[in-house]
C-alpha cells in the first residue's frame, strides 16, 4: 500500500546560516526527500556591469574586487589581463612574478575557506574552519603587508602591480610556504578518512562528466567530474608556462571528489609559489601607461583560472576612456546550472552539502 | 594554447554545409544569420572536426542600431576556440533562437541577457528574470535606459 | 540509609512526623536543584572553554578571571530578550513545550546517588524510573516543533520522534546488561556492586549506552534536531527569551543527567580510593562530559537515514547480542572469577565492533523521484 504524501515547499531563504551568502532556493520536499529545487538569485545585484560603463579602466579595478570578494586578487588579475590583451601592453617581469605569487596565495586562501565551510555544512561545528583559518590569517597578513588590505585588495594595475613588496614579505612568505605542506597533511589526516565524512559525501551529488561539459562547468567542479581542463595549462596566460605543476582530476564528480580536488590544488599552488620565489627578478613593477587609458576600438575576451572556475572578462571598447561594454563571465553562476540534477532524490541535509561543495560566492553570481 | 580557429576557413566550411548562414566574417568572430543559429550550433557541436562542446561565454552588447549576441565556444578535446555573433535589428522586442538544448550552459546566461537587455530567446524553457524582481519595468543594461 | 532519611529521623525528634517528612523532602529537592543548576552553569563555561581549546582558540576569557562569569552574562542576556511568539502558532502548545522538555531533566536527578547515601529517593526501581521519565522530553520537543508554525521546526520535530524512539531501544537493552549483572534495579545497589567498574566488565554495553545517550541528548554527531547548517535552529527556531533559556538549560541539564547516569551505572558512582566520594562523582561526571564535548568538536553530523540505519542495523543487534551473552555469563559463570567475565566481554566487544565495521555500510543512496 503506497502511503499518500503531500510535497511541501520550503524556502531555504536568503537568510540562512549555510547558503554562503544571500542565496534563495525554493525547495519542494516530500518528507525529507528533495523533489525540486529552484534557485532564486539577485539579492546582491549591484549593477557592476552598468557601473563599469561610466568609469575609466583603472577605476573599474576596485569594482572587480567586489565580484568574488573572497578571491579579489584573481578577479583583478583577470581584468587587467583582458585589458592588456586588447591594449597590447606588456607587464614587466617582476610584476608578472608578483602577480603569480599573489594569485596562487589567493587560490590557497579561497580553497581553505571553501573546504572549511564545506565541513561546517556537514556539521563539524567550526573546528575545521578554525584550523584552516589559522593559515588563512597568515595569508591575509602577507597581503596586508603588501597592499594594506585584508579582503578587497585592488592590487593589480593595468601594466603591472601597484605596490612593490616590502622587505619583510619574502622571509614571511618563505616561512609560510615551508610549513604549509605540513598543514595540508594535517588536514588530510584529520578529514579524508573520517568515516562520517565519507558516508555523507561519497556518491552524493554526482555530476556526470558529459553533463559537466554541457553545462559549461569550470574549475574544481569540472575537474572533479573527470575532465582535465585547467586554463593555466590549456591556454596559459601570464607566465604560467614557466612553472611545473600538476592538475588534479577527480573520478566520479561527487562531493568528496570536489573536496579532494581542492585539497590537492592547494598543494600544487604551494609548488608554484615556491618556484616563483626562486625565480623572482628585480626590476620595475608597472609599465608606463597613459592615464586615463584609452583602449583601441575592438573587443577582447580574457579568461583566467580563478579559484572557483573560469573567470572571463568580455570587453568592448570604442576608443574612449571607459569601456563600451563590460561583461563578467561568472564561474559559479554557470556551475549552478546543474544544481537541480545533482540534488533531486537526495535529502535536505544533502542539499546543503552539495550546494556547499560547488563553492559559490554571491558577489560573482549576482554582480 | 587554445588556438582560435581561422574564421575564413570556418566560414567557408559553414557556407558549404548551410548555405546562406554566414553573413560576414569580422575577425575574430563569424556573424551568423539569426534563423540559422541553431542548426549551425548543432553542427559545430557534433561534427568531429570542430567538436565545440563547451560554451564558455554568452553575452549581448547594445550597439544602438542593433543588438549583438556573442557566443564564445571552446572544444575541450581539440583545444581550439571560436567566436560567433548574431545581430538583431529589432529594438522593441528582439528575438533570438535559444541554444539551451545544444549547450545547457546557456540556461542562466540567456536568462541574464533577457533580464538586463530585453532580448527574448525563443525556445528557452524558463525565460524569467534572473536578477531583477518580477514586475520590474525596463532593461537596465540597454544604452537608452539611463 | 540515605542522608535524607537520617535528616528526617533527626528532625522528627523536633517536629511532628509529617512535618519532618515534608521538610526533609523539600531540603533534598532544594539541594538537588542547587547542585543541578550550579553545575549546569559551570558546564556551560566549561564546554565553551573546552571547545575553544579544541578549535585552537581561547574561548570566553573577558568576563571575570578566565571568563567564569560568561554563563551569568549569557543567562542575563537571554532573560532580557523579548519573548516573541509567531502569530499563527498554537499558543498553548508553544508555551507548554519548554516546560515539558525541562521538567523530566530535573526529575531524573531524584534517583542519582551523588555520594554515599546522598540520594533523594532510594527507589528500588531506580533504573525503570530513569528510563520512563527520561523519554518524556521527546514529547516536549515534538510539541515545540509543532507549535511553532514553522516548516523548519516541523522537520526537526519529525526527526525528533524518529531519532529518540530509535535510540531508546539500544539504550535500554544495554542498561539491562548492567541490571542483569547486579540483579537489582536500584541505583544504590548498582553502585555497591561495582567492585570492578562496569565499563571494564561490559565495554560493549558502555559503548552502546554512550552512543544511545548521545542520540537522546541531541548532541553531535547526532544533533540533527538542531542542525545549525540545515534547518536553522530546528525545534527552537521560534523561541526567544525565557523559553529559549529553558531549552538551553535543558540541553545542558540533559548532558549532566546522562553524565551522572553513566557515572553511576558504568564508572562506579562515588567509589574510589583516597578522595571523598562526592569529589569522585564530580571527577567522573566532568570526565564523561569532556568526552561528550570532544565528540561535539570533532565529528561531522550524520544524515537522518544514516542515523536510523545506525540505530536499527548497528546498535540494536549488538545490544541484543550483548544482553544474551551477559545473561549467559550471569547464569553459568557468576561463581568463577570476575576477570574471566571481563575477558569474555572484551573479546565480544572487539569482535562485534570489527564485524560490524566490515559488514555494515552507513547510509543508503539516492531515492528515485
Amino acid at each position: 500500500m503506497a502511503l499518500k504524501t503531500e510535497p511541501f515547499i520550503l524556502n531555504v531563504g536568503p537568510q540562512h546560516p549555510s547558503t554562503h551568502g544571500v542565496f534563495r532556493m525554493r525547495v519542494t520536499l516530500d518528507g525529507e526527500v528533495v523533489v525540486d529545487v529552484e534557485p532564486v538569485i539577485g539579492y546582491l545585484h549591484r549593477g557592476i556591469e552598468k557601473l563599469a560603463e561610466s568609469r575609466t579602466y583603472t577605476q573599474i579595478i576596485p569594482l572587480t574586487d567586489r565580484l568574488d570578494y573572497l578571491a579579489s586578487m584573481t578577479n583583478n588579475f583577470g581584468y587587467v589581463l583582458a585589458v592588456e590583451k586588447l591594449a597590447g601592453i606588456k607587464a614587466p617581469e617582476r610584476a608578472e612574478y608578483l602577480r603569480i605569487i599573489m594569485a596562487e596565495l589567493m587560490r590557497i586562501s579561497s580553497h581553505l575557506m571553501a573546504v572549511g565551510f564545506f565541513l561546517n555544512d556537514l556539521g563539524a561545528m567550526m573546528t575545521p574552519v578554525l584550523y584552516m583559518w589559522r593559515e588563512r590569517e597568515k595569508i591575509m597578513d602577507l597581503f596586508e603587508m603588501v597592499c594594506g588590505q585584508r579582503l578587497t585588495y585592488n592590487y593589480m594595475r593595468i601594466g603591472g602591480v601597484s605596490h612593490d613588496i616590502p622587505e619583510e614579505f619574502l622571509p614571511a612568505l618563505k616561512r609560510f610556504i615551508a610549513e604549509m605542506p605540513k598543514f595540508i597533511d594535517e588536514y588530510e589526516q584529520l578529514l579524508s578518512e573520517n568515516e562520517i565524512l565519507l558516508a555523507r559525501t561519497k556518491g552524493v551529488g554526482v555530476l556526470p562528466r558529459e553533463m559537466a561539459i554541457n553545462i559549461g562547468a569550470s574549475g574544481p567542479v569540472l575537474r572533479a567530474s573527470g575532465v582535465k581542463w585547467d586554463i593555466r595549462k590549456a591556454d596559459p596566460y601570464s607566465i604560467y608556462d614557466r612553472f611545473d605543476f600538476e592538475v588534479p582530476v577527480g573520478t566520479i564528480g561527487d562531493c568528496y571528489d570536489r573536496y579532494w580536488v581542492r585539497i590537492q590544488e592547494m598543494r600544487q599552488s604551494v609548488r608554484i609559489v615556491e618556484q616563483a620565489i626562486k625565480q623572482l627578478p628585480r626590476g620595475e613593477i608597472c609599465a608606463r601607461v597613459a592615464q586615463p587609458l584609452r583602449l583601441p576600438a575592438g573587443e577582447v575576451y580574457g579568461h583566467i583560472e580563478a579559484p572557483k572556475g573560469e573567470l572571463g572578462f568580455y570587453l568592448v571598447s570604442d576608443n574612449s576612456i571607459a569601456p563600451y561594454r563590460f561583461h563578467v563571465r561568472p564561474p559559479t553562476l554557470i556551475n549552478l546550472t546543474a544544481l537541480k540534477d545533482m540534488v533531486v532524490g537526495w535529502k535536505i541535509a544533502d542539499l546543503i552539502v552539495i550546494f556547499g561543495s560547488i563553492d559559490v560566492c554571491l558577489g560573482e553570481i549576482d554582480r | 594554447m587554445t588556438i582560435s580557429l581561422d574564421c575564413e576557413r570556418v566560414a567557408k566550411r559553414l557556407s558549404q554545409e548551410f548555405p546562406g548562414s554566414v553573413l560576414a566574417v569580422e575577425k575574430p568572430a563569424i556573424v551568423l544569420e539569426i534563423e540559422r543559429l541553431r542548426e549551425v550550433a548543432e553542427f559545430l557541436k557534433t561534427s568531429p572536426e570542430f567538436e565545440l562542446d563547451y560554451l564558455a561565454n554568452l553575452t549581448a552588447v547594445d550597439y544602438l542600431d542593433y543588438f549583438e549576441v556573442v557566443y564564445h565556444l571552446v572544444s575541450l578535446t581539440h583545444n581550439h576556440g571560436l567566436m560567433l555573433k548574431v545581430r538583431c535589428y529589432e529594438r522593441t522586442k528582439p528575438m533570438v533562437p535559444s541554444v539551451v538544448d545544444v549547450w545547457r550552459a546557456a540556461d542562466f546566461q540567456e536568462r541574464e541577457v533577457y533580464d538586463l537587455m530585453g532580448i527574448v530567446f525563443k525556445g528557452h524553457p524558463n525565460l524569467k528574470r534572473l536578477f531583477l524582481w518580477e514586475g520590474f519595468e525596463g532593461h537596465p543594461l540597454r544604452k537608452d535606459y539611463l | 540509609m540515605t542522608l535524607i532519611d537520617q535528616f528526617r529521623i533527626w528532625l522528627s525528634g523536633l517536629v511532628p512526623e509529617w512535618a519532618a517528612y515534608v521538610i526533609a523532602g523539600v531540603a533534598g529537592i532544594v539541594a538537588i536543584l542547587a547542585f543541578v543548576l550550579s553545575v549546569v552553569i559551570v558546564f556551560i563555561w566549561y564546554e565553551r572553554r573546552l571547545l575553544g581549546r579544541f578549535q585552537i582558540r581561547l574561548g570566553p576569557n573577558r568576563l571575570g578571571p578566565e571568563g567564569i562569569f560568561q554563563p551569568i552574562a549569557t543567562a542575563v542576556k537571554i532573560l532580557l530578550k523579548e519573548d516573541i511568539i509567531p502569530e499563527r502558532a498554537d499558543k498553548i502548545v508553544h508555551w507548554l513545550a519548554p516546560i515539558v522538555v525541562f521538567t523530566p531533566v530535573l526529575m531524573v536527578f531524584a534517583v542519582i546517588p551523588l555520594s554515599r547515601g546522598a540520594i533523594l529517593a532510594d527507589l528500588n526501581v531506580g533504573v525503570l524510573y530513569l528510563v520512563a521519565v527520561g523519554s518524556v522530553s521527546a514529547v516536549g520537543i515534538y510539541m515545540a516543533g509543532w507549535g511553532s508554525h514553522n516548516k523548519y521546526a516541523l522537520i526537526a520535530a519529525m526527526r525528533t520522534v524518529a531519532q529518540i524512539v530509535s535510540y531508546e531501544l539500544p539504550l535500554v537493552l544495554s542498561l539491562l546488561g548492567v541490571v542483569l549483572m547486579v540483579g537489582s534495579l536500584s541505583m544504590i545497589k548498582i553502585v555497591d556492586a561495582q567492585t570492578v567498574p562496569f565499563i571494564i566488565v561490559q565495554p560493549l554495553g558502555f559503548l552502546i549506552f554512550f552512543l544511545g545517550a548521545l542520540a537522546e541528548m541531541n548532541r553531535c554527531p547526532f544533533d540533527l534536531l538542531e542542525a545549525d547548517s540545515e534547518i536553522v535552529a530546528g525545534y527552537h527556531t521560534e523561541y526567544s527569551g525565557m523559553k529559549f533559556a529553558m531549552f538551553y538549560l535543558g540541553e545542558y541539564g540533559h548532558a549532566l543527567a546522562y553524565a551522572c547516569i553513566i557515572t553511576t551505572l558504568f564508572l562506579g558512582g562515588w567509589r574510589g580510593p583516597i578522595l571523598p566520594p562526592f569529589l569522585w562523582v564530580l571527577i567522573k561526571v566532568v570526565a564523561v562530559f569532556s568526552l561528550i564535548v570532544w565528540l561535539r568538536a570533532t565529528l561531522p553530523r550524520l544524515r537522518v537515514d544514516q542515523l536510523m540505519a545506525f540505530a536499527w542495523r548497528g546498535l540494536f543487534p549488538m545490544a541484543i547480542i550483548n544482553i544474551v551473552v551477559v545473561a549467559m555469563e550471569v547464569l553459568w559463570l557468576v561463581d568463577m572469577s570476575k576477570w574471566l567475565v571481563v575477558a569474555i566481554n572484551a573479546v565480544l566487544a572487539g569482535g562485534l565492533i570489527l564485524a560490524w565495521s566490515r559488514l555494515f555500510v552507513l547510509g543508503r543512496g539516492r531515492v528515485e523521484v
